[in-house]
């Protein structure tokens, strides 16, 4: 039997393609592959991060010193960065987060819900173009869509994959 | 006591071609008042952000120091920034905080430093190994070579007064101020491959 290619791997083709060369990150179940074939792969440079906001500077950083960048979070982090993105939107820097969401699809923590439900909005309140995979087939294509968007239109943008494209959380795993 | 633009003017004197990133406040326009350059980034929004600023920076372009010049109110609101910074150890980026113990720019209400919190014992146990305190004129110029020579990352803690200083005239647009300084990095790379 021939093992499908996760979409983590397809994004990981992705964003090389896309020549980003800083990853950032907060960690999350949803992004556990993409994290560690970002850390396996010596031409990306990873920075584990404290807290989301970090990301949103260092990515800002990254541009100004020529480089691209993308911030891998989840859904929780979104609420830690709204003030950060004032940065990239007086600068106009280019900005690529991939959202693994929680407290939508099938949510079974209710402290999730609350911050969940609100990414979309306070996302676009800030000026950031949100971009929801909704199905696992669509995740590379939508963070390929995002990216081009990202460096080449000059905006910030977030593609938000739903908790139904990642499937339901098992903790008993 | 030192004074903090004499302190920031002192410590550019030596720059050469490196970047520089200020933190939101007062350090803006002491960096400012020394001459623009279009490798100086200001932030005028957000506390706690250009310690990662420069971080981003400084892990684009390793062959190149970068400093940060901020204050101790901007570095205690991105206090996590040292911790990140202390485990990724970039050895090209210095970060330079005017300690005044207040919040020069909302009335002077005091910072946690005053009542004790020491940014250096925090610097040192998050992994900057190589911080330190400047509390006068020799220890400044003692520390000079270093904040462009030590391995970083390097800290220095500079105590200054709670004096504030005129305000000078800085660009504030940050998309100017952001463009401007990525092309006089590209023009360098252009000219020095």
């Amino acid at each position: 039997m021939v093992e499908s290619v996760s979409w983590s791997d397809k994004v990981f083709s992705v964003l090389c393609e896309a020549e980003v060369k800083q990853v950032a990150y907060v960690p999350d179940a949803g992004h556990q592959r993409l994290i560690k074939l970002c850390i396996d792969y010596n031409e990306i440079k990873h920075v584990p991060l404290t807290s989301e906001q970090e990301g949103i500077a260092l990515l800002g950083g990254a541009w100004l010193g020529g480089e691209r960048g993308a911030l891998l979070m989840q859904s929780s982090g979104v609420g830690n960065v709204i003030n950060m993105l004032s940065v990239p939107n007086e600068c106009r820097f280019p900005l690529l987060m991939i959202v693994t969401m929680r407290g939508e699809w099938a949510e079974f923590n209710p402290w999730q819900i609350p911050m969940g439900q609100a990414v979309e909005t306070t996302l676009k309140a800030m000026g950031v173009i949100v971009l929801r995979a909704a199905e696992e087939c669509l995740i590379s294509e939508t963070v390929s869509s995002a990216s081009k968007l990202a460096f080449e239109g000059g905006r910030m943008v977030a593609v938000l994959i739903s908790q139904r494209a990642l499937g339901q959380k098992d903790w008993n795993k | 006591m030192l004074f903090r633009r004499d302190a920031v003017h002192k410590i550019l004197e030596k720059r050469e071609n490196s970047a520089v990133v200020t933190g939101i406040g007062n350090a803006s326009h002491d960096v400012a008042s020394a001459g623009d350059h279009p490798l100086n980034m200001y932030l005028f929004g957000v506390m706690g952000g250009a310690v990662m600023t420069a971080f981003g920076v400084a892990l684009a372009q390793p062959e190149r120091r970068v400093v940060v010049i901020t204050g101790d109110g901007e570095v205690l609101a991105g206090i996590g920034s040292l911790a990140t910074v202390g485990v990724e150890r970039p050895s090209n980026l210095s970060i330079i905080v005017l300690d005044n113990q207040v919040y020069g720019a909302t009335g002077g209400q005091l910072t946690h430093t005053a009542a004790g919190v020491d940014l250096v014992g925090i610097a040192r146990a998050s992994g900057i190994v190589n911080s330190v305190l400047i509390k006068d004129q020799k220890g400044l110029e003692r520390a000079l070579p270093e904040v462009y020579e030590k391995p970083g990352p390097y800290l220095a803690v500079v105590e200054v007064s709670p004096q504030s200083a005129p305000r000078v005239d800085v660009p504030k647009d940050g998309t100017f101020t952001a463009r401007r300084f990525r092309s006089a990095i590209n023009q360098e790379i252009k000219d020095h491959g």
